[in-house]
Formats: structure tokens, sequence, C-alpha cells
């Protein structure tokens, strides 16, 4: 017999009852989304895990309290984005204060991926250059983006949630959302206009191919 | 449609998360609006790039690190389920529960103080009066002992 997948307020329904194995199946299925989703807001892999391992502490900690009021994911989200936008306001404040004494640069990693490995993946080195060089430009539009702002769209390009969901992970009402949403998607296409020109003539062949 | 009502629709037209009748309400502005034309064919091609951004792996560490944080939570238990693990706590605070009650409704039927004249304070004199002890017949001796000493 198929064993059903069980869903994620059933899984912490039996986390809360005591068991441990179900804790485990959580970790695995929002690890990686909730890794990401903090590296992409707060600019640091390890700042980023730290964070996510943080919000597991607080799920396991909440877990005799917990109710299944609300979707699983929105109250999973709403910790991590409660998190990452206070921890983004202290490093900010570091981030001044150490500013005062000394230019440090505190560029976040622009490269995911080690030099080493990039020669074996990359036969040709020059158009893996021209990859990251879009990969920077992108990540750096994000990153001007305001916190609130960049969390929608963190939120609403890669979370698969919808707009009801991210509201309530933000605090705000759907209209705001969506404003929110729609000013950060006007500075994305000023930030990247470059790119968004090539995209859009190769979109409108994609089209036409099609 | 004007174009700033186009405002609140026009990514979820870009995502294709519109229904129907609200689709074809943005479709109809569109051929009309060359500014949202640009707009819709802009937004969908920075969505276009923000997909072009790789997915980062969790370090291999990641679950250890999760599991000591857990680990290292005192155990705290909610009072009920720590009540249910002891029926023993559950029977004793039941019982003082029922003593309690008890207490309360009965209050004047053990003991009733309804004047402080207590009877035995009143033949006080009588006690102190040890006279009639000295009345008392003196304590037969034994003869035995008689016998011996004239010997």
């Amino acid at each position: 017999m198929a064993v059903m997948a069980r869903t994620d307020v059933q899984l912490m329904l039996d986390v809360k009852a005591g068991d441990e194995q179900s804790f485990e199946l959580l970790l695995q299925r929002f690890r990686s989304p909730l890794v990401n989703f903090l590296y992409r807001m707060v600019r640091n892999r390890e700042q980023a895990e730290d964070l996510a391992q943080e919000v597991f502490l607080r799920v396991y900690r909440a877990r005799l309290d917990y109710v299944p009021s609300a979707k699983f994911t929105t109250w999973l989200f709403r910790i991590a984005t409660n998190l990452a936008l206070n921890s983004m306001r202290d490093t900010r404040h570091q981030r001044a204060e150490i500013s005062l004494d000394a230019p440090v640069s505190f560029d976040a990693e622009d490269g995911d991926e080690r030099p080493m490995d990039v020669a074996e993946k990359h036969p040709n080195i020059e158009q893996h250059l021209v990859e990251e060089s879009r990969r920077k430009m992108i990540r750096r539009a994000i990153d001007k983006l305001p916190e609130k702002q960049r969390a929608a769209v963190l939120l609403h390009k890669y979370q698969d949630l919808d707009y009801g969901e991210i509201a309530k992970i933000l605090e705000c009402s759907e209209s705001a959302l969506k404003s929110l949403l729609f000013r950060a998607y006007e500075t994305l296409r000023v930030e990247l206009a470059p790119l968004v020109a090539q995209q859009s003539i190769f979109q409108s062949r994609e089209r036409r191919a099609t | 449609m004007s174009c700033e009502r186009m405002e609140g629709r026009i990514l979820e037209y870009v995502d294709g998360r519109l229904k129907e009748g609200d689709r074809a309400e943005v479709q109809k502005h569109l051929e009309s609006c060359a500014v949202c034309q640009l707009r819709v064919q802009q937004f969908s091609a920075v969505a276009g790039l923000l997909d072009e951004l790789p997915m980062i792996e969790p370090s291999p560490a990641f679950d250890a690190r999760v599991y000591a944080l857990v680990a290292a939570e005192p155990v705290t238990k909610s009072w009920w389920t720590w009540n249910f693990a002891s029926p023993r706590i559950v029977l004793a605070g039941a019982m003082l529960l029922v003593a309690t009650v008890w207490v309360t409704m009965h209050p004047a039927n053990t003991i009733q103080v309804d004047s402080p004249d207590f009877a035995v304070l009143e033949n006080y004199d009588v006690i102190s009066n040890f006279e009639p002890l000295t009345e008392l017949p003196q304590p037969v001796q034994p003869e035995d002992t008689n016998s011996n000493q004239q010997m």
C-alpha cells in the first residue's frame, strides 16, 4: 500500500504529539526553500544558514502551542521573514558603526561556485563569465530593493505562494502587497534595463517561434 | 480599465494567476495602451531574469546543527501533558479540591465557639485547691519490708 504524503500541518501536529521523525521530515521538506529564501534576503550564506536553523528551532519550541489556524508555510515564512528583517537591521547598524572606523568592503558573496569548480563545469569560460556578470547584476538589483519589497519579490517569485499567503506573511493587506510588488518590479525593470531589453527580444522571438 | 487599475493586476497577468474575466479585461486594455503593453513585456522579462539565479545547497552539517540546537532545548512539557503523565498528581489535586470544597461548605459544624466563657475556667478555684489531696490516706507500707527491718 502506498503511503500518502502527510501534509505540512499533519506533520506539525505529529511533532506536537511527540513524534520526532515528523520534525525530521519537515526539516527535509523546508531546509532548501528556507536557506535559499534567507540567502537571497541577507546575501550571506553563513548568516542565512544560521537564520534557517533558528527558524527550525522556533518551530520546535512552538510545537506544543501549535494550532493549525493558517497554512503551515505562511507560519514558517513569517518566522523566517521576521528573523531576516531583524537580522538585516542589526547588520546595518553594525556596518554603520564599523564604517566609521575603517572603510571595509562588505560586498556579499557574488558567486555561488568556487573558482576551482568553474573550469570543470564551464569549458567555455567566456560564456560563464557573461552568465556570472548577468547574475551579479540581477543580485545587485534585488539587493537595492527596500527590505519589504525584496521579501515580497522573493516570496512571490521563488516560493510559489499565493498573494493572500504572502500578504499574511508580511502582515499587510493584499492590495498593499500588490502595490509593493508593482513598485519592486518597476525598480527592477529600470535597474536591469539593459538585460530587460535583451530578454524582451529573446522572449518575443520565442513567442513568435511557438 | 484605466492604467491605474492595471497596477494591481499586471503582475498577476504576467504570472497567469488572473481569473478568466479579469484576464479578458486586462487584454482589452492592453490592445489600446502601448505604455501598459511595454510594462507587461518588461515585467515578464524581469520575471525571466529572476529565474536565472541558481539555488544554493544547504551545507552538509545543516541538519546536524539543527538537531544539536533542538537537543540543547530544556525538556518542557505543557501543563496538560505533564498531568497526563502522572495520574497520582491528578488524584492528589482532585482530593485537595474536594477537601477545600468540603471545608468551605461546612464551616460551623465542626467547632462551635459562641462565647469566650469556658466552663472549665469557672471551676478554677476548685482545681487550684490542693488541700483534698493531703487528706488522702497514707500509702500502706508493704509488710514484707517491715519484717525485714525487724530481723
